[in-house]
């Protein structure tokens, strides 16, 4: 094992943007190496940020590492991502035994089993989750993430309510502008990327909680309730608000519109947004 | 105070003699530990630092998923005040703590070329 490991760090080294880093991780994790498998599989993350696979690794990590809460992001990521992905729906479903909610990690057994008919470690959690309760799921958790994990009911994370109606008439309603719950579920409008391929799902997974933790931020800095997080990139800049206290409002522009002129893009929107969660209440 | 290299405390300097800025720190992004700091008596940095560091990971994966590219600044603004970061390609968050009223352009500059000091 060790000259796995060995082998596979000097494959890693020698084209890092590979996909090694998931094997190696995981076989770091399996001899028990966490910091040196969170290492791995945070570096892979960097460079596979929308890799399930890879949000699944790190977060098998961070279990084995007690940190539940981060390995519950990562894989409620992963299935963000890929829906049907059955290492994080036996994930979740192992993280809900631990909380003692046996009804929901039943579910996402049950989701696994339908994406993995045929994983008997699927089948042998659900099993005993159906049979056993707590007992269960204390056994099947026993083994770590591998034999019981659960997905949550994330699936509609998508489904656009009247999405041409919350930005009418407003620039870029169908391309750069989103408008999001807090869970990160879009509610209208649409994004895409700057080869006009469609990116409204993965941004608005990756924009889950943002509006919670700016909120947490301000309010540990004593500055009241937060306004706004304009941002640059490289190519492009993005606006943030929040037009009501749990819903988020994306504005995405390219480089030419400057950030002043993107904040009254995002005033405006976030009115008309205000006013479609007010009306749809 | 943090101790840190006289580097790290120039570059803060940089930050905190712009008016309207109630403190500066460098973070380490990928775990959200303070590595130095010029903090206002009564803002806690390491939690401060956290949060931010967080907001970070989140804000890159988002922007490089819209295809925007990697965040070079970013400005999280609130009723009575403003966190503003600049990000530098070694892993550091360069941070400031301003008044509502504080010049951004200004404190923009600054951060970007404490940013250059730090790396």
């Amino acid at each position: 094992m060790p000259d796995d490991i060995k082998t596979l760090s000097s494959q890693l080294a020698q084209d890092p943007d590979s996909l090694l880093f998931l094997r190696l991780g995981e076989l770091l994790r399996q001899k028990g190496h966490l910091d040196a498998a969170h290492r791995v599989a945070l570096t892979g993350l960097e460079r596979h940020p929308h890799l399930p696979d890879a949000h699944d690794l790190y977060a098998r990590i961070l279990a084995d590492k007690h940190d539940y809460e981060r390995a519950f992001d990562e894989w409620d990521m992963a299935l963000r991502i890929a829906p049907d992905h059955v290492g994080a729906l036996k994930g979740l479903a192992f993280l809900y035994f631990k909380v003692g909610d046996v009804q929901q990690a039943q579910a996402h057994l049950e989701a696994a089993q339908r994406a993995a008919p045929d994983d008997p470690g699927v089948a042998q959690a659900l099993a005993m989750a159906r049979g056993g309760g707590e007992r269960g799921a204390s056994e099947a958790g026993g083994g770590a993430t591998e034999a019981l994990t659960e997905p949550e009911p994330i699936a509609p994370a998508a489904q656009p309510l009247e999405e041409a109606r919350v930005f009418a008439g407003l620039e870029g309603a169908q391309e750069g502008l989103l408008l999001l719950d807090a869970s990160g579920r879009v509610l209208g409008g649409a994004l895409k990327d700057p080869s006009g391929k469609d990116v409204t799902d993965a941004v608005a997974a990756y924009l889950a909680g943002v509006s919670q933790e700016a909120a947490r931020t301000v309010k540990l800095l004593g500055l009241g309730k937060w306004t706004g997080l304009a941002a640059e990139g490289n190519h492009g800049h993005v606006h943030l608000a929040p037009p009501t206290g749990d819903a988020l409002l994306l504005v995405v522009r390219d480089r030419a519109v400057p950030m002043g002129r993107l904040a009254i893009i995002a005033q405006r929107a976030a009115l008309a947004a205000r006013r479609w969660l007010e009306a749809h209440a | 105070m943090t101790t840190a290299p006289a580097g790290y405390g120039k570059a803060l300097d940089l930050i905190t003699r712009v008016r309207g800025v109630r403190g500066a720190m460098l973070v380490s992004a990928e775990d959200g530990i303070v590595v130095a700091e010029q903090l206002m008596e009564g803002i806690k940095g390491p939690a401060v630092a956290a949060l931010a560091a967080s907001l970070a990971t989140r804000l890159r994966r988002a922007m490089e998923a819209a295809g925007v590219g990697a965040s070079l600044f970013w400005h999280l603004q609130a009723e009575q005040g403003a966190l503003l970061v600049v990000p530098t390609p070694g892993g550091t968050l360069v941070v400031a703590v301003a008044e509502p009223d504080v010049n951004v352009g200004l404190v923009r500059l600054e951060l970007l070329r404490a940013a250059e000091v730090v790396g």
